[in-house]
This record gives C-alpha cells, sequence and structure tokens, in this order.
C-alpha cells in the first residue's frame, strides 16, 4: 500500500520543480469510438487523476407521477455493480485511497472520481468506476432503503422554513414544467426497480455521455480510460430534449410557518446556457446581488438596514430556461419591510441598469479574478464538464475575460428587461409576519 | 462571516485534518526536513508562515488572531464574533465596507470566520495584488472605528444570523444544548454566536474593549499561501505589518472543567419530523504530539466508525440493521480547549432513539471486545495519505490547515509528526481507546423530541399583483 504511493510523490516533487502549470487552460477534446464526448486537460503538477462522467439524465427526465427517479438512480449506482456488493465496492474505493461522488442536477447526472495518478492506484480506481457506470445492479433491498431515506428527507424538510420555501418555489416557477416537478413522498413511493432499470437503460447511453478527464494522464492514457468507461454503456434510446418552459404568471405566495425567521425567494425563468445574454446577465448580476459584500441587494438589505444576514442573487443557466432567484431570510415581524426594500432595488436596477462605477468594478473583480476561478485542478473539472456537456465553445474560459471587458450598461439594462419582466416574477414567502 | 461550529468541523475526513498540509517530505523518509513552508518573526511578535505553491498565479493571505468564543466571559457571549463582522465596518482612513470593495476590485474575494479557538480574516486574490491586501488587514489590526450606528445595524445581521443557523435548526439547537451540558465550567460550554439575550444587550463598547484586548500583532499571526516568494513576503510584511506596536495580553486563565461525575441527559423540543440523538464523552486533547498517544488512536478510531462509505457507522446502522437513516462519530484532539468524542444519527422511521443509542454503544463495544480488524485500519491510513495529496489542490485548504494547527498552539512543523503518528497507530492502541474513554459517567446525551409544526395552513391568498409597489 504505502510504496507506490512513496514513489508517486518523488515523481510529484520532480514535476513541481520542473515546471507550472500555465496560466490558461488548453482542453483537448474528441469523440470516443463509444460516441460519446470527451474532454481532456492534461495538468502534472500534481499526482492527481479527476474523471467526471456526465449523462443527460438529470430530474429534467422524470415524470410527475414518479418525480425522484432520476436522482435515485443515480444514487444506486455504486449499490452494486457486477458482482460487488456495496460494501465491496465501498472498500475498494478506500483501498486505493480513491472518492466516488456526483449526483444529480436539473438537467445533468454526474459521476466523478478523484484518484491518485499512480499505476495500481489509478488501475483499480477506474475499473470500479467502469463497473458502476456498466453493470450496476440496482439490488432491491437498496432500493427500498433509499426510497425511505428520501421519502424521511422528504417529511424532515417539509417541518423546515427553507424546505418549504425552496419547494414551492420551484413548483411555482415551472408549472407544469419537469424543472418544477416536486418530489413526493407519493412519487417515491411509486418508483419500482423496472423503473430504476428502465431509466438507466435509457438515458446512460455513451451518446448522451461526456467524459472530463484533468489530471496527471497523458492525451493516449486519457482517449484509452474514456473509451474503456464507455464503450459498455447501454444502446439508450432517449432523445434528451427538454420541453420547453412557459412564463408563469406573476403570482405572490404566502405559506404559513412558526419558524422565527420568514424565507422569502424571488424570481423567474431566465436563462439557457449559451445564450447571447449570458455575460450581460453574469456582469450585471454581479452588481445587483452576485458581488458578495459589494452587491447592491446586500447593501441595502443587511448593511443599511439589518434585516438579513444573507441576501443573494444568482442566474442558473440551463438546457432551457433556468432560474433568475434572489433570497433571503428575516425576523419574520419585518419580512414585508424586507421584501419591500429588495423589490425597489430590483425595481431600480431594471429601470437604470448599474452606473458606470459598478460596471467598471464588476468587469475589474472579474476578470482580474478570473485566475482565482481555475486555480486548483477540481475547479477546472468543474468549468470543463459544463463546457462539455452544453456544447459551449473549447475557447470559452479564453474568451470569458473579453466577453466580460465588453459588456456595456445599455447592454445589461436590456438583458435584464427583457430577461426579468414583473407580469412573469414569482414570490414565495414562508413564514411572514 | 461565519462561525465555525466545533462539533461540525470534523465531520469527516477528520484525519486528513489533523495531519499535514504537504505530503511531501512525510512521505519521503528518504528527504531532507522539508524547507516549505518558511516562518520568520517580526520585532512586534508577529509571526509570518509562507508556503510556496506555484501552481497557479493566485495567493490566499490569513490573519488568525488567537482569540476566539473561549476567551469571552458571561454576560456579552458572542462579542468575539461580532467583533468580527465590525472589521468590515471601517477604520480611521475607510469608510464601512470600503474593505471589501477594495478586495472586490482587486480581483480578489474575502471573508472571516470565529470558532471557539480562534478568529481569521481571509482575502483569495492575483499573486501581485498581495501587498494591498497587508495594507488593508495591517490598517484594521490597529485603526478600527467601532461606530455606534453602525454597530447598532450589525449586530442585528448577527442575531439574523444565529435565527438562520440556529433558532430555526432543530439540530443546531441540540449541539448548542449539547455543549452547554457537557461543559459547566469550560467556556466551550457558550455558543459561538453568543445567546440571544447576550446579542440583545450587548454595547459598542463590548466591541470597543475586545478590539483593545485582543488585536495585536503578538497575538496574531500571517498564514500565506500562493505562488509567491517568501522573502518578498517577509519584506512586504515588514514594510505593512512591522510598525504596529504590540501591547501586553491579559492573563488567559486555563478554566478547565472538573471531572464529570456520572451521565447526563437532556431532550431538547423543537419543530422537526424525525427525533436526532447526540452523545459527547469527554476525550483527552492532543498536548504533546511527540509523546501522547491516545489522541492518534481516537482520531483512526473515529475514521474508522465515519471517515468513508465502507466505515462501520453507515454499514453496520444505515445499510446494515437499517437502525438509521444517518450516522456518524467526530472527535478533533487539536483545540485549544477540551476535545470531544461525539457519536450522532437520526433514527429510521419506526425506530426509536433508544434503538438507535444501543446501536452506536453497540458499534463501540464490539470494538472493545473484538478489536478491529487489519484491513480496515490500514484503509483508514491509506485515506489519510491520500488526502494529504489531494490537500494540495487547495491553497485556501492548506492556509486553513497550517492557521488551525497553530491555533491549537502547536507549530505547524509538528504537522509532519502528527502523520506520522497516526501512521503507526496499532489495532490494539485502538481497541485500548475504546475501553478507555467510553463510559457513562463521562458521557452527555442530548436528543431532539420533534414537534410537529401544525399541519401547513392554505396560502393565503395571492395579493394582486402591482399593489407591492
Amino acid at each position: 500500500m504505502k510504496k507506490p504511493l512513496l514513489a508517486l510523490s518523488f515523481a510529484a516533487l520532480a514535476a513541481l520543480c520542473a515546471g507550472r502549470a500555465a496560466a490558461g487552460v488548453s482542453i483537448q477534446a474528441w469523440t470516443a469510438p463509444s460516441g460519446a464526448r470527451v474532454l481532456f486537460v492534461e495538468t502534472r503538477v500534481l499526482p492527481i487523476l479527476d474523471v467526471q462522467v456526465d449523462f443527460a439524465a438529470g430530474s429534467a427526465y422524470d415524470v410527475r407521477e414518479k418525480s425522484g427517479l432520476a436522482g435515485l438512480t443515480r444514487g444506486l449506482l455504486d449499490a452494486g455493480a457486477g458482482d460487488l456488493d456495496e460494501e465491496k465496492i465501498a472498500e475498494r474505493l478506500a483501498d486505493v485511497g480513491a472518492n466516488l461522488s456526483g449526483g444529480t442536477e436539473p438537467d445533468r447526472a454526474s459521476v466523478s472520481l478523484r484518484t491518485l495518478s499512480s499505476e495500481r492506484e489509478r488501475a483499480a480506481a477506474l475499473e470500479l468506476l467502469r463497473q458502476v457506470l456498466q453493470s450496476p445492479s440496482f439490488p432491491a433491498g437498496a432500493l427500498e432503503r433509499e426510497k425511505a431515506r428520501t421519502v424521511a428527507g422528504i417529511r424532515e424538510s417539509l417541518t423546515r422554513p427553507d424546505g418549504v420555501a425552496s419547494r414551492r418555489f420551484s413548483t411555482a416557477l415551472y408549472p407544469g414544467h419537469p424543472y418544477g416537478f416536486e418530489t413526493t413522498v407519493e412519487s417515491v413511493s411509486a418508483i419500482a426497480r423496472d423503473d430504476v432499470e428502465g431509466f438507466y437503460r435509457r438515458h446512460y447511453s455513451a451518446a448522451r455521455a461526456v467524459v472530463t478527464v484533468v489530471g496527471d494522464v497523458s492525451r493516449s492514457q486519457a482517449e484509452e480510460l474514456a473509451q474503456r468507461l464507455t464503450a459498455g454503456l447501454p444502446a439508450g434510446g432517449a432523445d434528451g430534449v427538454v420541453p420547453e418552459v412557459t412564463l408563469p404568471s406573476r403570482e405572490v405566495v404566502r405559506i404559513s410557518h412558526p419558524a422565527t425567521q420568514s424565507h422569502i425567494y424571488l424570481g423567474t425563468p431566465a436563462l439557457r446556457r449559451g445564450d447571447a445574454d449570458f455575460f450581460p446577465l453574469l456582469v450585471g448580476n454581479y452588481v445587483l446581488g452576485g458581488g458578495g459584500f459589494v452587491s447592491r441587494l446586500l447593501k441595502e438589505v443587511r448593511e443599511k438596514r439589518g434585516y438579513a444576514y444573507s441576501v443573494y442573487s444568482y442566474f442558473q443557466p440551463l438546457k432551457v430556461e433556468g432560474r433568475f432567484q434572489i433570497g433571503l431570510q428575516t425576523k419574520r415581524e419585518q419580512a414585508d419591510a424586507a421584501l419591500k426594500v429588495v423589490e425597489a432595488t430590483l425595481a431600480d436596477f431594471l429601470r437604470d441598469g448599474p452606473t458606470e462605477t459598478e460596471l467598471a468594478a464588476a468587469r475589474r473583480n472579474l476578470i482580474d479574478g478570473f485566475a482565482l476561478r481555475l486555480d486548483s485542478n477540481r475547479k477546472i473539472l468543474d468549468h470543463v464538464a459544463v463546457i462539455g456537456f452544453y456544447g459551449l465553445p473549447l475557447d470559452y474560459l479564453d474568451q470569458y475575460p473579453k466577453k466580460v471587458a465588453a459588456v456595456t450598461r445599455s447592454q445589461i439594462r436590456d438583458a435584464f428587461r427583457r430577461r426579468l419582466q414583473p407580469r412573469h416574477m414569482v414570490t414565495v414567502i414562508v413564514a411572514g409576519g | 462571516m461565519t462561525t465555525d461550529n466545533p462539533d461540525r468541523r470534523c465531520r469527516r475526513a477528520c484525519l486528513a485534518a489533523l495531519c499535514a498540509a504537504a505530503a511531501l517530505a512525510a512521505a519521503l523518509g528518504a528527504q531532507p526536513a522539508r524547507a516549505n513552508p518558511f516562518e520568520t518573526t517580526l520585532a512586534n511578535g508577529l509571526r509570518v508562515i509562507v508556503k510556496e505553491d506555484r501552481r497557479a498565479p493566485t495567493v490566499a493571505h490569513m490573519v488568525w488572531y488567537r482569540a476566539g468564543a473561549m476567551d469571552e466571559v458571561d454576560g456579552t457571549s458572542g462579542v468575539a464574533h461580532v467583533l468580527e463582522h465590525m472589521m468590515f465596518k471601517g477604520t480611521r482612513k475607510l469608510g464601512p465596507g470600503e474593505f471589501s470593495r477594495r478586495v472586490a476590485e482587486a480581483g480578489g474575494r474575502d471573508n472571516a470566520f470565529t470558532s471557539l479557538d480562534y478568529t481569521a480574516y481571509f482575502q483569495q486574490v492575483p499573486k501581485a495584488r498581495l501587498g494591498e491586501m497587508m495594507a488593508l488587514e495591517a490598517d484594521r489590526m490597529a485603526n478600527l472605528v467601532i461606530d455606534d450606528k453602525e454597530f447598532g445595524n450589525e449586530v442585528r445581521v448577527v442575531m439574523e444570523e444565529r435565527r438562520l443557523r440556529t433558532d430555526d435548526k432543530p439540530h443546531a439547537q441540540v449541539h448548542e444544548r449539547l455543549m452547554a451540558t457537557a461543559f459547566q465550567a469550560h467556556p466551550y460550554r457558550r455558543p459561538i454566536i453568543g445567546w440571544m439575550d447576550d446579542l440583545e444587550h450587548m454595547t459598542a463598547a463590548d466591541a470597543r474593549a475586545w478590539y483593545r484586548q485582543w488585536y495585536v500583532p503578538n497575538n496574531a499571526y500571517l498564514v500565506v499561501v500562493g505562488d509567491v516568494d517568501h522573502e518578498a513576503v517577509f519584506q512586504l510584511a515588514r514594510r505593512h505589518y512591522g510598525a504596529l506596536r504590540p501591547r501586553a495580553l491579559p492573563l488567559r486563565k486555563p478554566r478547565e472543567e472538573p471531572a464529570q461525575k456520572g451521565i447526563k441527559r437532556i431532550v431538547v423540543k423543537a419543530p422537526a419530523r424525525l427525533p436526532y440523538l447526540a452523545m459527547s464523552w469527554k476525550a483527552p486533547v492532543l498536548r504533546d504530539v511527540d509523546s501522547d498517544r491516545d489522541a492518534y488512536a481516537l482520531e483512526v478510531l473515529a475514521g474508522l466508525l465515519d471517515g468513508h462509505d465502507a466505515s462501520r457507522l453507515v454499514r453496520e446502522l444505515v445499510r446494515g440493521s437499517r437502525v438509521a437513516v444517518s450516522a456518524g462519530a467526530g472527535y478533533d484532539a487539536t483545540v485549544r480547549g477540551e476535545a470531544s468524542f461525539i457519536l450522532d444519527g437520526t433514527p429510521a422511521e419506526g425506530r426509536t432513539v433508544a434503538e438507535l443509542e444501543q446501536a452506536l454503544r453497540g458499534a463501540i463495544e464490539r470494538i472493545q471486545n473484538e478489536g478491529v480488524g487489519v484491513g480496515e485500519l490500514e484503509r483508514v491510513k491509506t485515506l489519510t495519505i491520500a488526502h494529504e495529496t489531494y490537500k494540495r489542490d487547495s491553497m485556501f485548504a492548506q492556509a486553513m490547515e497550517i492557521g488551525r494547527t497553530e491555533a491549537a498552539g502547536h507549530n505547524w512543523r509538528s504537522l509532519d509528526v502528527m502523520l506520522q503518528k497516526i501512521r503507526g497507530v496499532t489495532a490494539e492502541e485502538v481497541q485500548a481507546v475504546a475501553k478507555k474513554y467510553f463510559s457513562d459517567d463521562a458521557l452527555t446525551v442530548a436528543v431532539l423530541d420533534p414537534q410537529p409544526p401544525p399541519a401547513e395552513a392554505p396560502a393565503a391568498p395571492a395579493r394582486p399583483a402591482g399593489v407591492r409597489h
């Protein structure tokens, strides 16, 4: 066990002395013979390999009556594979010091492996990943247990103000759309083993897989491992299309709850990946509520009035219109006052956009701070996986500073006005005064 | 600006948290002692620790103060954390909020956190901006202005933070009361964020007194990790921090907890669906990294119980008997005050807290009676070493590890020793500490008694659009 690790660290030391990572990220891309798309960033500074496989198998592919199926399927991949039970899988991963992680987003189901890049550890870890991806056995016992745990989690979250608010907010934003399907006790209970097996067969195909490889391997090793991981995947069959979003009508939902704080969410479906408005919205949102301590929302709600500890806004770009969301929590007696401040801040921003000073500050932070977004293998992996999954240009990261620099006040004002229309804005207040 | 919950901060990868920042020297027995990190002490007592990591053109800059919630006294609980918030509210040179604005304009991000043992401030910036960050930190080390009005606003923000993190979070309430019960004399009994009544009665004068008492260069140290040359960083540190004047620090009294004389049990009622159980035993703190043995064996025990997906609690309680939907173990030996070994969990639907308590006790008893396997012991050590390598992927994590080790009173150079000691723990030692430290006489048990919230009331009619403006 220890021997290979020692040898490996010598290699790492040599690498550290020999040179350093270049400032930019050089992405190589190809399609494996299996049909899977592959993105690769070679970085030899640390003796680490990260591999992430993303499938178009997120919760957007659930049906309402069985909402939660995508999440359960992903969760059960490592509950048994080939002739290995889940104890064996977990033990063997731990025996080589590897971690398996990932989860389900609206569009993607992700499986991520982090392993040491030394031969023995890497080979063992990749073989486990291959089996988990290609031969999951979905044991009935594990399914029942995970259903019970999911149900327990749902029931618990329904007692919490944040759980109630976020569930209601999603259903209000996306009426009838899978982005808004609520996973309920009933929908989870309705899921049978055949459903899981079927979901896996339809959605976990090589054609719908994107493999992202970052770390201490060569191009030919990356080619070989990506092919091996995806060659034996199911044939698939689903088309991967996410239905179009119908924008909701303006709505204000109030739900009573005994919590000491109100949880307040405002938002609307707003942004797709690869959208021309992406950069104006990104830069604008930095000014409005994305820039942490320097954002307008934080200044108005927290700094000036002491209404909240946390107040923020963000865009979640997805295959079809992902949400724009503002969120805050405040003492229930002052919920209405705080909401007024948030609404006025948003209205001002929609009317005038950022000032020239604010825009300049946003540009400086996003451009000068760009290196901070890429200063670890983990961060590079996250960015490159998104580029691969959503088919963004391979020079996206190189272009990023230029695109941010080119954003103007009028572009921001124009994009915000078109994307955040008051008649489509949804507000949810749980435990209001 | 957060509080660092000591009960939670060591839930997983506990071993990794204990061990060395750089695996190189530790793993390479044949190599000479590492030169990196580097250290110097300025004439005013400020220590500067620099770790060169050249993989990306960025740097993490942290200032750690040896003043945390454990240094507070009754009636002003939470003042360490409130002062942390006030550190962003202006100096004789800078207006409120100006600090963060300047960091943002340098392309950076900044924040701070308060723990039982320390308060720390950090910026992550492109490497060329390190000097500006030092100028900003040095300024607020000496020239903070605590304005009455700004204080009044900010203490209300902290109350909102308390509501968010504790008052509406049933498990956090359980842990707050658990600490308050397990410790009667030691200051770890008080929550970092402070009791609400203390926050309501806190004054700007309390915050000013705290600042005067503890915010001096001889009570602080810098940790810098990134694409830097250590000599250049030492120069910068001398230029920016060198002129700050040291002051004598107040006498710190130990306030040790007297030996517990029997089991303590409490119940916390809060809105929830499922109950929750936390069991906390008094456990040894790592004091002498060379001669102490038990703390290392307890770290390994925590890793066997709850370090990875194949560890004992999840295997036996969640996947095996299914008595729990979740179960965990935590132990942190590198603290200034007292250490606790905590087991916790949520029973599965239809199972009781008593059954879960029995199952958690059973997991310890099996190790007491049967010992541990060579394979599982080796697995924990393998993961420890792997995590050493993985940790080097994050400059921030490396800076945190140095800072936390120093805060507990150990030198960062001890990190290598700690890793070696962990690797030397035997199966017999693990069994021995399982027998030695899990007596009921040193145990405190806290149970969440869930109070179902009233059935969700139908939503009030939506207000018509436009009325609100």
